[in-house]
Order: C-alpha cells, then structure tokens, then sequence
C-alpha cells in the first residue's frame, strides 16, 4: 500500500481568513437515477447519512453525500474505505444504468476558515453568498474566478471547497491573493 | 448581467457560470438534405429585437443544457425550460404573450 499523495501538501495560509489545504479525501462519484431506491439504498449503506434532496448536502465527521445534478451523486468518507464502498454500490447497481468511480485522486479539498472566510470567496465567485442565502449546511456548484468548484458552508465561518486536481495550484493561489490581510471589504460584517 | 434559474438544479447561475449554446429549436438538416436547407440550417439565424429563445448550459454547476426565453432589448428573462422540447411550452408562450402582446419569433407566437 501507497501513502496518498495530494496535488498540493497539506498545510495553512494565515491570511485574514485561513486557508487550509486539506489531506487527501475519499471521494465517489455516482451516477444513475437518483430516485431509484436501489441506488438510495446502495450509497446509504456506503456513508450512512440522509440522502440529500436538490442541491442539498448532508455530512457529518468527514463523511457526506453531495447532490451534484439530477443524476450525479459526491460521496466523502475516509481516503482507506473507498475501494470497499466502490465495490460495494457497483454491486448493489449491478444490471441497471449506473456509474461508480473512485474519484479521491482526481479532486483537491480547501477549507476557508475563519470569521470573514465568507468575503474570501465573495470575491471569487458570482454565487449569492449572503448568509441568509448560503448559510450553514448550503452546498453549491459555481465557479472560483476561472475554474468550476462545489462550495459547501459547513458553519457561518467555515467553507470546504473540491475543484479539479489539475487546478489546485490555481485555486489556491487564488484563496491566498482574496484572503491577504488588509484587503477585507466587510460587506457582510453587521 | 444575465441571471438564469436553470430548470434542472433550481440554482439562479450567473452568465458566467453558464456557456451560450445560441439560438434554440433548430431543425438539422444533414446529408441527403438540399444545399439551400443545409446552408440555412448551418448559417441562417434570427437577430430579433426583443422577444428571443436561446440554449444555454449550466457549465460551471450541473452540466445540464436547458433553453431560456428572453428580451434582446431589456435583457428581462420569461422563463427557462427543459432541454427536451423542439419548441416552447405553452406556458412560456403565454407568459410571453401577457408582457409582449403580438410578439412572434420564426412563425412561433
């Protein structure tokens, strides 16, 4: 067995927010018809949480399911459980129209951290951001300046963003030049 | 700037998270078909002052392609609807008929 390799290494850019390269994380893609219970059944047995409705999300402690669009699910969990769970819903959908891959080498994961977190990607992506729109538990597709990413606001001051491995380096330059201090804008402070 | 809501996530995307697919409901006319009805097909386009049907794709969210009704001069948006139609519902139609009354666009109205 291999250690797992992120395109960047973990580590923290202090700015006015933090950025946080995060370790490497377990990610499936699925995709078939998300109403067939089967397939409901199939990725809540692999990460056991509710199954999110449109553009919904639930996570909890590293794990989480990701409505991406109307045919595609995200799931997270643990980088060492994937191979298990692939191999567990390709079985389960076995026979009907579907698609399982293991997509964990593929993504890179940040986190915005901090109390004006929040203004960092206000400044990177069209996206409505105002807190009674996009507050906790919210999860979107859009766009970070050039490149698309998906946006989860898991609290008021804490954002985790997945964009393309191909971009990280891209992105998170991007999130240190929106998040050096001095150049809050406060748009969202009360 | 251009908001669409795309039928397909209900998310309310910005023109730039979305990619111009051009005009809508064209009919293809490919091998086999006359010279004048592939020429139109390929290069004959409407350039209407106000009412418009246009394909766009939710690039930069779901990936789902979808067709808007709008306003060439007001940039107002009647409406989006679903990519598997060869002309629009009735109800943009209506919707349309209420805000520009005697509009008509390629012989739809």
């Amino acid at each position: 067995m291999y250690d797992p390799v992120g395109a960047l290494q973990p580590g923290t850019y202090a700015g006015f927010a933090e950025v946080q390269v995060l370790p490497p994380q377990g990610m499936i893609v699925v995709r078939g018809d998300l109403s067939d219970g089967a397939l409901q059944s199939a990725v809540t047995a692999a990460v056991p949480l509710a199954m999110p409705g449109q553009t919904g999300a639930s996570f909890e402690n590293g794990r989480g399911i990701f409505w991406m669009s109307p045919d595609e699910l995200l799931l997270m969990c643990p980088y060492a459980e994937v191979a298990g769970h692939v191999d567990s819903i390709g079985k389960a959908l076995a026979g009907t129209h579907h698609l399982v891959a293991d997509i964990s080498d593929a993504r890179a994961v940040f986190a915005v951290d901090g109390v004006d977190a929040r203004e960092v990607l206000g400044k990177l992506t069209p996206a409505d951001l105002a807190p009674s729109v996009f507050g906790p538990g919210s999860f979107r597709r859009t766009r970070l300046a050039q490149v698309p990413a998906a946006v989860l606001c898991e609290t008021d001051n804490r954002f985790v963003l997945v964009c393309f491995r191909s971009v990280a380096g891209y992105v998170h330059e991007l999130l240190k030049t929106a998040a050096i201090p001095g150049s809050e804008v406060g748009y969202w402070r009360d | 700037m251009l908001i669409l809501t795309c039928p397909y996530c209900g998310i309310e995307a910005d023109e730039t998270e979305l990619s111009p697919g051009g005009e809508a409901h064209l009919k293809r006319f490919g091998p086999g078909s006359t010279d004048e009805a592939f020429e139109t097909y390929l290069f004959h386009r409407e350039n209407p002052k106000g009412v418009h049907f246009e394909r766009w794709r939710h690039a930069m969210g779901c990936g789902k392609w979808f067709h808007a009704a709008r306003c060439t001069v007001t940039l107002e948006v009647f409406g989006t609807y679903s990519a598997q139609v060869t002309e629009p519902p009735a109800e943009i139609r209506e919707k349309i008929t209420t805000k520009r009354p005697g509009w008509s666009w390629r012989g739809i109205e």
